[in-house]
């Protein structure tokens, strides 16, 4: 009799799995919980501002007046545009120059802090200082170095040097004003490019390049066949990054020249704040802001393809 | 605290004292307003009543001393609660914006010149308070009846509180040296005096850059002394005429003249330049003159080296500038309208008024025409050119109506552009003149 209660009882005393536990056995709600932190945070900060900027762009929107669907209409208005059309051949411009001065020198400077230099921490360290630096700050500093009246550079030139007889006009004309900005942003990019490159540089094995010099490989030899190929993945990325970041820049000009003279250095992110914002126009501005999407997008498959697929980054041979 | 004038201005004293202002012999008699005796509208507070009050960021200490202590005053005077937010300038039009389509928020708003003609269907109608205060002192001045009224109508929409306005500021002993004791009113004298200041060193210089205040401000100038405008009575964008035309001439005859550089000047450009002693004349607030007198010794010589006359009128009758104006606007959500009205009643009078205004030494300007009396404004002669600033029938869209799409074109540096690009050749004037009406006519009608 009593064998066959304790059983019965250890049978009843098996905790009865409730809806809870087996809520959390169910694997897909378990990868649903653990994804929505992120997800929700991607939602709220990303998809809603995005889809936001999507549909303002399709309507009317000005400050203080709630717009009405106007579907494409505010793009048929800017491609008629010239301030627009500007703007987007000199933001094109500007990351296409301003990317290849910060990769040159980037890998140069990359190469050079390669090699074992004294104070070689506190050098890497001091590099990254252009980068650390609050954008706004730098372009404040820039801003002054380009004034027409006050510019130290002016200043070494006529009253210390006598090189000159007169200040320098950075930002008086539309293509001064451009390659001032140009410079200012490859100023800025520089150590970003550099420390990605160097620790790039640091993960080829110093053994290929042993091997090259018992073959008798000249230094640009080896930077060719060696260096560069290794870097191509780091260098992709980097490519990648900074072609975003520079395309869709806005601090520098706009804290240095508003987008003047005459309109010439806006970029597409400053005409897009300029006319949403100051200028009320929400939905014009959205538009501009949209259409930096097409252009970023084509810019950054062709940095990920064109230079960065190559077979042995999936695990093949190169041809 | 007692609230006779009297003690009022001893408050007023210890509060410029401990903000180190430095005001000139604010005495009691300093500040007194002729008045109209007047009978005082009768607002009877809301029991229980409390308000928000939201106003732009304080550009001079004083500004904001005052204002907090003349609410100060009137919470123990009538028992109501005020809590008075300062905001930053650009933040202001975008918060105005979300209290009037939400209703709620702010009972009342310090907000700027186009404001009330934009939110007008949800403020409170303010004739019964705008009229007694422009009987009692002398009237309101032309530019805050334009922005406070309801666009052609004698419908008051918001109190206009002040204007801030520019004038030319000059050096006093380099326009001597060339030959000046004051600033030409026709072009082409202010031609020829730009020309001889050059000649001798100390050119003039205006912002022909992406500056929001003083770029536009100087294109406004060159346009409304040429008899030119924005727009015609209806709206519709007249820039293409041959008074335009006449302006971009002029600008371009002018621009050798002025020290280089101009076209890359934002708005502090101006006040660094003439500061430094770079330039001999711009168009500015009080602000350049308000910094030198806070300066050190140095500075101080420039302050009493400095001049200020309104605008040359070129063909205008009246000073061809306007004013950034700010107006109290009421909204009619809010759930204590006759306590909202009699604080702003109460901000009006005299007793806290004029100390404020005096406090702020011209950086706003009177809309009030009695407050221009002030014998204040005796005891620092140079401020005078400010007393004016209100009185001024030119207007940011001017001559159409009030609107927010001026303001759009104004954002969009439009008109500086055009005279900017003429001014270096980059444009003939009658190109310019046709791009810059295209672009205008993307927010105004064609």
């Amino acid at each position: 009799m009593s064998a066959t209660t304790i059983p019965s009882r250890a049978l009843r005393e098996r905790p009865k799995e409730t809806w809870l536990a087996k809520l959390f056995d169910s694997k897909p709600f378990l990868v649903a919980l653990c994804l929505l932190p992120c997800s929700g945070l991607l939602i709220v900060f990303l998809t809603y501002p995005l889809g936001l900027g999507l549909w303002l762009s399709l309507t009317d929107t000005t400050i203080g007046q709630p717009g009405e669907f106007i579907g494409l209409e505010n793009f048929i208005s800017l491609f008629d545009d010239q301030i627009f059309w500007n703007a987007v051949g000199y933001t094109i411009f500007y990351t296409a120059v301003a990317t290849t001065g910060k990769f040159l020198l980037g890998l140069w400077l990359a190469l050079l802090l390669n090699h074992n230099l004294p104070l070689k921490a506190i050098l890497r360290a001091t590099i990254l200082l252009p980068w650390i630096v609050p954008t706004v700050l730098s372009s404040i500093a820039w801003w002054w170095i380009y004034d027409p009246q006050f510019s130290i550079v002016s200043y070494v030139a006529v009253d210390v040097l006598h090189v000159s007889d007169h200040y320098f006009d950075f930002l008086g004309s539309p293509w001064a004003a451009r390659w001032s900005l140009i410079a200012a942003n490859i100023w800025r990019g520089i150590p970003f490019v550099a420390i990605t490159l160097l620790a790039g540089l640091q993960t080829i094995p110093p053994s290929l390049y042993e091997a090259a010099l018992l073959d008798g490989a000249s230094g640009w030899q080896k930077f060719r066949r060696i260096t560069v190929p290794l870097l191509m993945p780091i260098l992709s990325v980097a490519l990648t990054l900074s072609v975003l970041f520079t395309f869709s820049d806005f601090q520098l000009v706009y804290a240095i020249t508003r987008g003047g003279p005459f309109n010439s250095t806006h970029l597409m992110a400053t005409l897009a704040f300029q006319r949403a914002i100051p200028g009320s126009q929400l939905g014009e501005g959205a538009a501009i802001a949209v259409s930096m999407i097409p252009f970023l997008l084509l810019a950054t498959l062709v940095c990920f393809f064109g230079v960065g697929r190559r077979k042995w980054q999936q695990g093949g041979d190169n041809d | 605290m007692s609230l006779t004038r009297r003690g009022s201005l001893a408050f007023g004293a210890a509060a410029i004292g401990a903000a180190n202002i430095p005001m000139i012999g604010a005495r009691a008699a300093d500040l007194d307003v002729p008045t109209v005796d007047t009978k005082k509208p009768d607002f009877k507070i809301e029991a229980g009543a409390t308000l928000r009050v939201l106003r732009p960021a304080k550009f001079v200490e004083a500004d904001e001393v005052f204002f907090k202590e003349n609410t100060k005053r009137f919470t123990e005077t009538t028992g109501v609660q005020v809590r008075a937010d300062f905001v930053s300038w650009e933040d202001l039009r975008p918060q105005t914006a979300v209290t009037a389509n939400t209703g709620a928020g702010p009972d009342i708003i310090i907000g700027f010149s186009s404001d009330p003609q934009i939110y007008a269907s949800k403020l409170l109608p303010m004739n019964d308070l705008a009229e007694y205060l422009g009987k009692k002192y002398g009237g309101w001045h032309t530019l805050a009846q334009l922005y406070a009224k309801k666009w052609g109508s004698n419908e008051w929409l918001a109190i206009p509180m002040g204007g801030s306005g520019g004038a030319s500021v000059y050096r006093i002993s380099w326009l001597k040296e060339a030959g000046y004791s004051r600033i030409p009113d026709d072009h082409a004298g202010f031609l020829a005096m730009c020309a001889k200041l050059k000649a001798i060193g100390h050119p003039a210089g205006f912002a022909l850059g992406h500056a929001v205040g003083d770029g536009n401000g100087f294109a406004n100038w060159l346009l409304w002394s040429h008899g030119a405008s924005l727009t015609d009575a209806q709206g519709k964008v007249s820039l293409d005429s041959k008074e335009t035309i006449a302006a971009l001439k002029y600008c371009k005859e002018l621009y050798p003249h002025m020290i280089p550089g101009t076209l890359s000047w934002g708005d502090p450009s101006n006040n660094k330049a003439f500061a430094a002693g770079e330039v001999s004349l711009t168009f500015n607030g009080v602000s350049i003159y308000y910094a030198l007198k806070k300066g050190d010794e140095k500075m101080q010589a420039i302050a009493a080296d400095t001049g200020h006359q309104i605008p040359p009128l070129g063909l205008a009758k009246a000073a061809p500038s306007s004013a950034l104006a700010v107006n109290a606007m009421a909204f009619k959500h809010t759930k204590y309208p006759n306590a909202a009205k009699e604080y702003l009643r109460f901000m009006m009078e005299q007793e806290q008024y004029a100390p404020w205004l005096a406090g702020c030494l011209g950086y706003w300007s009177n809309p009030l025409k009695a407050y221009g009396k002030m014998a204040f404004w005796d005891s620092d002669p140079k401020l005078k050119p400010y007393i004016g600033v209100m009185d001024t029938p030119y207007y940011d869209s001017y001559k159409g109506p009030i609107n927010a799409a001026a303001s759009a074109v104004a954002a969009n540096y439009t008109l500086v552009d055009m005279f900017a690009s003429v001014a270096t050749g980059n444009a003939t004037p009658e190109e310019a003149v046709k791009q810059a009406a295209k672009a205008a006519a993307r927010y105004l009608k064609g």
